[in-house]
């Protein structure tokens, strides 16, 4: 097997698959396959990636039917007889072949208040948190997201509902909500609490099962929702 | 791109389908089970015929997967509670086969009961 036969997406959402033959190679990822094929075959090919290392979140893709980060993913691990299938992430509109337009994915963090709320300045001295308490030990399990949508990806809720905050965002608030440094919790709640919030999510577990840092997007989800309910009968949402 | 089966073959997602579906399938049946305990106030004659009508191999194997049904309805939902309302981790997998378990275990023992 030294030659692999690769399905990409080209085109928008009514593109089609175009087949190229790529070299394998040792140790080779999804991405260096995309790599290969924009570089020898087809320059036209867009896609995006930054830090090759699994840092930046930026090169996520449909590779055989399932989400996943391709520069960390490696082709041994995926392909079946030698064939590969590389789409755009779903959920997200294609902007050209691989590039998803990912605008609404970040909107919703905005929308879920996943901007942290500082309550002391510069001038004052810096919190101390210890680092077994529990609200820093639950932050810690959720805290290393990098952002790459393929959690959002394979929700679906979120394909049933596209105003559902998703995952990711979730994930992101519930960070927050245990930060004791923030000062919005009440206003982060209720934003997570709204119609298509925390309580949308039917516990699938697709998230949890996908994200390549082994995060569990369904666990900050659970724990946003006894948080509201929790703020609920204390009148405070 | 529309996500196909491959994006969701994953034990979670068979344990949403399973709990889903059962519901559905108890939601259809419970309709003739309420009609089947009002035979009782047409007489005992009436019931009576009913009763023997269950007796058939086929009516009581449908019996058995019903309550099969309850069993995965209930452990799904025990399931779903324990994930919602307790602070876990690790151990959702552990949760999905003690609910896989609980159901196989009322079968059998409702298979040797019928
Ligand atoms: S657990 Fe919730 S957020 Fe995660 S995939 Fe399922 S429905 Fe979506
Ligand atoms: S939670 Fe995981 S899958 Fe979702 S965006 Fe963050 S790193 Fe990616
Ligand atoms: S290229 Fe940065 S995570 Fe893959």
């Amino acid at each position: 097997m030294s030659v692999l036969q690769v399905d990409v997406w080209r085109g928008r959402e009514d593109g089609r698959f175009q087949r190229f033959e790529v070299p394998r190679a040792e140790s080779q990822t999804v991405l260096d396959v995309v790599t290969y094929i924009q570089r020898h075959l087809e320059p036209a090919l867009a896609y995006r990636f930054a830090c090759r290392v699994g840092m930046c979140g930026s090169c996520a893709m449909t590779v055989n039917g399932v989400a996943r980060w391709t520069c960390r993913t490696h082709v041994a691990r995926v392909a079946r007889d030698g064939r590969l299938e590389i789409g755009p992430l779903a959920n997200l509109p294609v902007i050209r072949d691989l590039a998803t337009d990912m605008r609404e994915f970040f909107d919703k963090w905005a929308r879920a208040q996943g901007q942290f709320a500082p309550t002391a300045t510069r001038r004052d001295e810096p919190a101390r948190v210890a680092p077994q308490s529990p609200g820093r030990a639950a932050a810690d399990a959720a805290i290393e997201c990098i952002g790459c949508g393929v959690c959002y990806a394979s929700c679906d809720v979120v394909a049933w509902n596209r105003d559902y905050l998703g995952p990711a965002a979730l994930n992101r608030a519930w960070t927050l909500v245990n930060d004791v440094r923030d000062g919005a919790r009440g206003a982060r709640l209720r934003a997570v609490a709204a119609g298509a919030g925390c309580h949308a999510c039917h516990t699938h577990m697709s998230c949890t099962e996908r994200c390549p840092k082994r995060l569990s997007p369904t666990a900050s989800i659970a724990g946003l929702k006894r948080a509201t309910a929790a703020a609920l009968l204390k009148g405070e949402l | 791109m529309r996500r196909d089966f491959r994006a969701r073959s994953h034990p979670a997602w068979w344990a949403f389908l399973v709990h889903r579906l059962s519901g559905l399938a108890l939601a259809a049946f419970l309709p003739l089970h309420f009609w089947a305990l009002g035979q009782a106030l047409h007489g005992e004659a009436a019931l009576d015929a009913f009763l023997r009508w269950t007796e058939q191999p086929l009516v009581k194997a449908s019996e058995w997967a019903i309550a099969v049904l309850l069993a995965a309805h209930l452990a799904g939902g025990l399931r779903l509670l324990a994930l919602e309302l307790l602070p876990w981790r690790d151990w959702q997998k552990t949760l999905l086969a003690a609910a896989a378990g609980v159901t196989l275990a009322a079968g059998l023992a409702l298979a040797l009961a019928i």
